[in-house]
């Protein structure tokens, strides 16, 4: 190497050298900040896990969730008995009324399908409660009904399937959300933390139920929580107190005389989609080969 | 009765949340960005790395198109996130298991790895450029150089050296980078239509092609700007790459389609549905037959008769513009095509892309050629066809 030129190559390497210094500290105290964040955040999620999840208004200033409860002492479950559903959809506008879901024919927390097989059909005519049929019916889209629409057809069969989010014991959601915004609640429950989320709807992607929805309001996803500001003061969800006919069932799995407890004990139980390995928290009965 | 919110017509049982929907056109636009910068860096590496001289005149004009696109490649997800101003989040609290969260750290690595390979690439120029002037932007290009004004051959040769190990290291970046993007898609279960093994590999190869017709045409273009003749040589080079991997792209699509019918499993008879009514034109004729075949077709014919001359210059111009077509109708036929598939297996819905707004066409459109507007400003500062510094690397 000539004189010339190593005075500056070391002035370079000097440069360089400080410069990597300085992204050095950068990144360390970027990188400790970050955790510092991460573990407020889990510390966060662990002793407060509601709030976000909560529907403004429903939280009840501080006493919000209830301070004596305590999520590692529950497992809940729902069940759905689609042979008693009469499809008369209280649970969808109860759902709407109780966690502030948008008024409109396409945002739903909870949905009801009906399938009917029309005598020499092979398969069901689907609908439910947001079909154009259904709310030209109803008259609004805030209102809900099935439309009497087979009343002329020879009906071989019929039955009505209540949906909700499946609380998934693996679920798809909580894999992809890329800052953890949704997670899974030591008592079983999937939320998501509306101050955290970031709108990207990977989420609602991965989803392989449909169960949620992005609201554009608030700019973050949304979906049922099983009422959790209800069920963590011992309420039931909305859907379950309103069904006129007990077809939706909620409790707690640890207590084996709870009814979802007696009703996955008593029932040939399904689940929807079990190929998809999300091990799903909602249990059917008496539903058919094409309800997935 | 007038829709309280805008939702996608659809035929079929769908279920309820599915009629709006969430991942618009912008979401197709960003992996197509994505893909520019993958194929744009592989003719870059492609002279760098594994040194076909051929590619030479285009060598810098890759690195500067990779880093352009790259820089605009965060804009459509910013721009629909419903919450822009916690896009951080996903970085500075990753959530690990998600495909999405590695984001952030990808694209930043592969931004200071463009810059910094740029440096060393633009370095000659750059010491020349701030010795002779005198005006601010010699004070820019002053305070570029970091100090550095050395440019002996021992200096020089430091620089190749780093050069080299950035471009190895960029190939795989820039695959991975890209590869991942078709993970994002690939690795959802809820969809039949992208849920497959082969979806990064597929997106990794329609980028390349993608990458490297936008150089083709880039390069025809400012030539024809600064009116200098085209290195026919260098067209060929590029031309050969397209052809050589528009062979494997097109090999891929045609498995992964064949595995969705030959293994029919639920939904199925859906997708056949789809295919065959509303993505007949966007996925069969405008995809593969225009965009994709045609320029096979064409390019193996000008191979073959070794075509030369103007013909060539026009051939390899249109078969790269198709090729540059066809690959963002790959991106929408999976981004939106797989939306308008509905998770139930026993519907279709319709996606009705708005003109105006903040995920309109209109926006599209101008994030599509934005990193071309920056790509123009760059040019003027580092001028990529520069004798002296194509010269020194």
């Amino acid at each position: 190497m000539s004189e010339k030129t190593k005075p500056s190559l070391d002035a370079r390497r000097a440069f360089l050298g400080r410069l990597g210094l300085v992204a050095t500290y950068t990144g360390a105290a970027i990188g400790v900040g970050a955790l510092g964040a991460m573990e407020a955040g889990t510390a966060a999620a662990k002793t407060d896990p509601v709030p976000a999840a909560a529907p403004s208004g429903s939280a009840g200033g501080g006493s919000f969730p209830t301070p004596d409860y305590d999520w590692t002492k529950h497992q809940y479950a729902f069940g759905v008995d689609a042979t008693k559903c009469i499809g008369c959809l209280r649970c969808v506008e109860a759902c709407k009324k109780e966690n502030d879901v948008p008024l409109n024919a396409h945002q739903f927390r909870t949905w009801v399908e009906r399938y009917v097989y029309l005598e020499g059909e092979q398969s069901a005519h689907i609908d439910s409660q947001q079909d154009p049929v259904n709310i030209e019916a109803s008259g609004s889209e805030k209102e809900y009904r099935f439309a009497n629409r087979y009343k002329d057809a020879k009906v071989e069969k019929a039955f009505f399937v209540p949906k909700l989010c499946n609380h998934c014991t693996h679920p798809a959601c909580v894999q992809v959300c890329p800052t953890g915004a949704t997670y899974r609640t030591e008592d079983g429950v999937v939320l998501i933390d509306h101050s955290y989320c970031i709108g990207c709807r990977y989420c609602v992607q991965a989803c392989p139920y449909g169960a949620r929805y992005f609201n554009e309001e608030k700019g973050v996803s949304d979906k049922c929580t099983w009422c959790y500001h209800r069920i963590t003061k011992g309420l039931q969800p909305a859907c379950v107190e309103v069904c006129p006919v007990s077809a939706r069932v909620f409790g707690d799995t640890r207590d084996k005389q709870s009814p979802v407890s007696l009703f996955i004990r008593n029932n040939r139980v399904h689940v929807l989609r079990a190929e998809s390995g999300n091990a799903p928290n909602v249990f059917y009965v008496g539903i058919d080969k094409e309800v997935n | 009765m007038e829709p309280l919110i805008d939702f996608a017509p659809y035929t079929g049982w769908v279920y309820p949340n599915e009629t709006v929907f969430e991942w618009s056109v912008l979401i197709a636009v960003y992996p197509y960005l994505t893909g520019l910068v993958a194929g744009a860096f592989t003719v870059s590496s492609l002279y760098q790395v594994f040194g076909f001289a051929k590619l030479k005149p285009v060598a810098h004009l890759a690195l500067l198109t990779s880093l352009c696109c790259m820089i605009f490649v965060p804009t459509p997800l910013l721009l629909h996130l419903g919450h822009p101003e916690r896009a951080f989040n996903s970085t500075i609290t990753p959530h690990l298991t998600s495909a999405m969260a590695a984001f952030g750290f990808f694209a930043s690595f592969y931004v200071a790895l463009l810059v910094l390979e740029g440096w060393f690439a633009y370095r000659p120029f750059i010491v020349q450029q701030a010795q002779t002037r005198t005006d601010l932007l010699g004070r820019f290009y002053r305070l570029l150089t970091l100090g550095s004004y050395d440019l002996s051959e021992n200096a020089m040769r430091h620089d190749r050296k780093w050069i080299f190990a950035l471009a190895c290291i960029g190939i795989p970046a820039a695959h991975g980078l890209h590869g991942y993007v078709g993970f994002m898609y690939g690795s959802l279960k809820s969809r039949e239509w992208w849920s497959s093994d082969l979806m990064p590999v597929i997106f990794l190869f329609s980028a390349i092609i993608s990458g490297v017709s936008l150089l083709a045409v880039l390069y025809v273009g400012t030539c024809k700007m600064r009116k200098i003749p085209v290195d026919l040589g260098c067209l060929k080079g590029l031309a050969y790459t397209i052809w050589a991997f528009i062979m494997v792209a097109l090999v891929l699509e045609g498995l992964e389609f064949a595995n969705i019918v030959y293994k029919g499993r639920e939904g199925v008879e859906m997708i056949m549905h789809y295919v065959t009514g509303p993505l007949l034109i966007p996925y069969f004729i405008l995809q593969f037959a225009v965009g994709a075949i045609t320029p096979f077709l064409w390019l193996s014919y000008m191979i073959w008769r070794g075509t030369t001359g103007k013909a060539l210059i026009v051939g390899v111009t249109v078969c790269a513009c198709l090729v540059l077509f066809s690959v963002f109708m790959m991106r929408w036929n999976v981004v939106i095509g797989g939306q308008e598939i509905s998770k139930t297996g026993k519907g279709l819905l319709s996606y009705k892309m708005h003109f105006g707004g903040k995920e309109g066409a209109l926006v599209a459109i101008l994030l599509t050629l934005a990193p071309m507007g920056l790509l123009y400003v760059l040019t003027r500062l580092f001028p990529p066809w520069d004798d002296h510094a194509t010269d020194a690397h």
